[in-house]
């Protein structure tokens, strides 16, 4: 089985966590960033699968299914915050919610 | 009957604490008769331990009663100790003697005013006190009288406390005395460290074996006590309280301010007089002090209108006679005066209580006159005690008195000529100021209404202290007149009989240079004040002539200096520190912290992405510290 390296895997890792993280911090959407958050999950669950093929070790692998149950509640909690945002104020605008600045 | 010492100050105490119990809910009858009947019987115990003293003296000349031992520090232990010998029974017995005196004047004088319970506890309190100083067998003792007197005569200055002038005196007598305290309270410190022991007796022998003379422990702890002496006993240059504290009641002025209170200082230094010996150069400056006392106030009295005002430099300037011999080492002869100047400045400040009251509390001399004819009796002991303070020859107390210290002013060995001199111009000075006092009160015209008579418990007081100051100074008659000795004799065991010079001259000639100076003075008075008022007027008109008469007027620039040096600065600094500087620093702490607080709470935005970016900036340099670190 040809190897990916684990310089690209990471590589590919961080540019998938970096996209994630600007896209959270540019999208003023709450859904889009609730995907921003999942891509960022699922670039840290390949950095896990990405060493664990680099060492032949199970745990890289254990880690994913870890993230992705872990994904699964987290948008299962946050659409249900989603759906209750929109109720409140009638719309998805993040910035919108900042009643409990100090 | 001498066990009966501690009756002595017990009683006034007692007579304090029932009227400052009850007092609100006595008559005023009962409160006098407890104010007065306490001083009284003070009076009456000390009178039979005098009479059993003098019938059958105790062996070694004195009696100590140790009531308990007060506190006990390492080796020092004072009790609560009475030492009774010839100098504290004596000084005791006129102390109560005038003290029953003025008490029974001040139950009428006092009549109209309230808080008539109040000014009875304070002075109760102040003749206990002023007991307790005086019989005190140990100097802490005699501080804790010392100050229990500064106490009562700040209270009874202030008595008056909703004018706020009488405060302002009150507070400046107190403040001022406390200069000389504090030196006299290091004193005491340094005694009790070096010698050991505070108990006068055993402690002046202590210094006589450990300090040679001369030697600056002497000399700094005589100095020390000095200070203390000369800041109760007004002398310069902490005379500037004594006058202004003539806000308080006239009584209180005879008793505190004239008689008892302020001779204090010359108590302590007769009682410490070995000490003194031990340090020639401080004694000197008490001859000093006392001559120079003695022309400032007397020339500062020649220029008040005030009545009291001028009985007070007049004061200043009599103790300033006795300090004069304390100097030159003529220590009965200063106890002397302090008790013949007790009997005739009580009689003059209660006469001037009459007169003022009578006139509805006018103190203006030159708004008194002619009421010699309104008030006979008053005229007449006013004119007694004028008398005795100006020294009239012969038939006068103060004249005994006063002379006995202008002879050892010349006589003693530590006497100087220019000592004698200042006590010369000295007795110049006061007789021309009490007569200046007496032509315009009593002479001239009546410019006043009398609208106020004394009774019986005014006038009693009056002619007591009248024949007091007559027949006061018959116990001590100079060899030339006659040689009487008995006061110095009486003091003897506690005072030594100081050395005089073998080639001075006959007494008799100092005496009647002393006396015609007197006599000039009375009439020098008479010729100024009454028979040529016109003088007076056009010289205190000229330029030199009314500079000097403000210059006088105002006790020589003293309070003003003070003022400039003293107050003003310490005030401004005050006023600069309004705000606390240490507060400062403290409050600056806390606007720190509400700084922080404030900035670290616009962080709180609000916006979930501003917080995300907080995380992952946070996330980066944690790496960042991580990788690079």
């Amino acid at each position: 089985m040809p190897a990916v390296s684990l310089e690209l895997g990471l590589l590919l890792a961080g540019v998938l966590f970096v996209l994630g993280l600007i896209g959270l911090l540019v999208r003023r959407n709450i859904i889009f960033m609730l995907m921003s958050v999942e891509i960022m999950l699922n670039a840290a669950g390949l950095a896990f699968v990405v060493a664990g093929a680099r060492w032949g070790q199970p745990d890289g692998q254990v880690m994913f299914i870890f993230i992705l149950t872990m994904a699964a509640a987290e948008v299962s909690a946050g659409l249900a915050l989603v759906l209750q945002m929109y109720h409140r104020f009638q719309g998805l605008d993040a910035d919108g919610l900042s009643e409990m600045r100090g | 009957m001498l066990t009966l010492i501690w009756l002595i100050p017990a009683l006034p105490f007692a007579g304090c604490v029932l009227l400052a119990l009850a007092g609100s809910r006595l008559s005023r009858r009962a409160t006098a008769a407890m104010g007065v009947g306490s001083v009284s019987l003070s009076a009456l115990v000390s009178l039979l331990i005098m009479g059993q003293f003098l019938l059958r003296p105790p062996a070694g000349g004195a009696v100590t009663q140790t009531l308990w031992t007060w506190l006990r520090v390492g080796t020092l232990a004072p009790g609560m100790a009475f030492r009774l010998d010839p100098l504290s029974l004596l000084m005791a017995l006129v102390v109560t003697v005038v003290g029953a005196l003025i008490h029974l004047y001040s139950a009428e004088f006092m009549e109209g005013e309230a808080g008539y319970s109040r000014f009875f506890a304070y002075m109760n309190l102040f003749v206990g006190a002023m007991l307790t100083l005086l019989l005190a067998d140990n100097l802490l003792l005699l501080y804790l009288g010392w100050e229990g007197v500064g106490l009562c005569s700040y209270l009874l200055i202030g008595f008056w406390y909703k004018d706020s002038t009488n405060g302002a005196a009150a507070m400046k007598a107190f403040i001022v005395t406390r200069v000389g305290d504090a030196a006299m309270a290091v004193g005491l410190f340094l005694i009790a460290t070096q010698l050991g022991t505070l108990t006068i007796q055993p402690m002046l022998a202590q210094a006589q074996q450990v300090w040679p003379v001369g030697s600056s422990e002497a000399t700094i702890a005589a100095a020390l006590l000095l200070g203390g002496a000369v800041g109760k006993s007004a002398q310069l240059p902490l005379q500037t309280w004594l006058p202004d504290a003539m806000a308080g009641p006239t009584p209180v002025s005879a008793l505190i301010h004239a008689a008892t209170m302020v001779t204090a200082g010359v108590y302590l230094i007769s009682r410490m007089h070995a000490l003194f010996a031990l340090a020639p150069a401080v004694q000197l400056a008490v001859a000093v002090i006392g001559a120079v006392t003695l022309l400032v106030a007397g020339c500062s009295a020649l220029t008040q209108w005030d009545l009291k005002r001028v009985l007070a430099y007049s004061t200043i300037s009599q103790i300033g006679y006795m300090f004069l011999a304390l100097g030159v080492g003529a220590w009965s002869a200063a106890i002397f005066h302090f008790m013949t100047h007790a009997f005739f400045k009580a009689l003059l400040f209660l006469g001037a209580g009459v007169v003022i009251q009578a006139l509805h509390d006018e103190h203006n001399l030159f708004r008194m006159g002619g009421l010699r004819r309104e008030l006979p009796l008053v005229y007449w002991t006013f004119l007694v005690g004028s008398c005795s303070l100006a020294a009239l020859p012969l038939v006068t107390a103060g004249f005994y008195s006063k002379d006995l210290i202008l002879w050892y002013a010349w006589s003693s060995p530590q006497g100087r000529v220019w000592l004698w001199l200042a006590g010369i111009v000295g007795a110049f000075l006061t007789s021309a100021y009490t007569f200046r006092m007496v032509f315009l009160v009593f002479f001239g015209e009546q410019r006043g209404v009398v609208s106020h008579r004394p009774r019986l418990r005014m006038q009693a007081p009056l002619v007591i202290l009248a024949v007091l100051s007559v027949i006061g100074g018959f116990v001590e008659i100079p060899a030339v007149l006659g040689n009487v000795p008995l006061f110095s004799v009486f003091l003897r065991p506690v005072l030594p009989e100081p050395a005089v010079l073998a080639d001075v001259g006959s007494s008799a000639s100092l005496m009647a240079v002393a006396s015609v100076v007197s006599m000039a003075g009375i009439l020098l008075a008479y010729a100024l004040f009454l028979r040529h008022p016109v003088l007076v007027a056009r010289w205190a008109a000229s330029r030199w002539g009314s500079a000097l008469h403000r210059f006088w007027f105002a006790g020589w620039g003293f309070d003003w200096v003070y003022d400039a040096v003293f107050v003003r600065p310490f005030r401004r600094l005050a006023q600069l520190n309004q705000g606390d500087m240490v507060d400062a620093g403290i409050r600056g702490i806390a606007w720190l912290t509400a700084m922080a607080s404030r900035s670290l709470t616009r962080t709180e935005t609000g916006h979930v992405r501003w917080y995300a970016m907080g995380v992952a900036g946070g996330a980066a340099i944690v790496v960042a510290i991580l990788v690079w670190l």
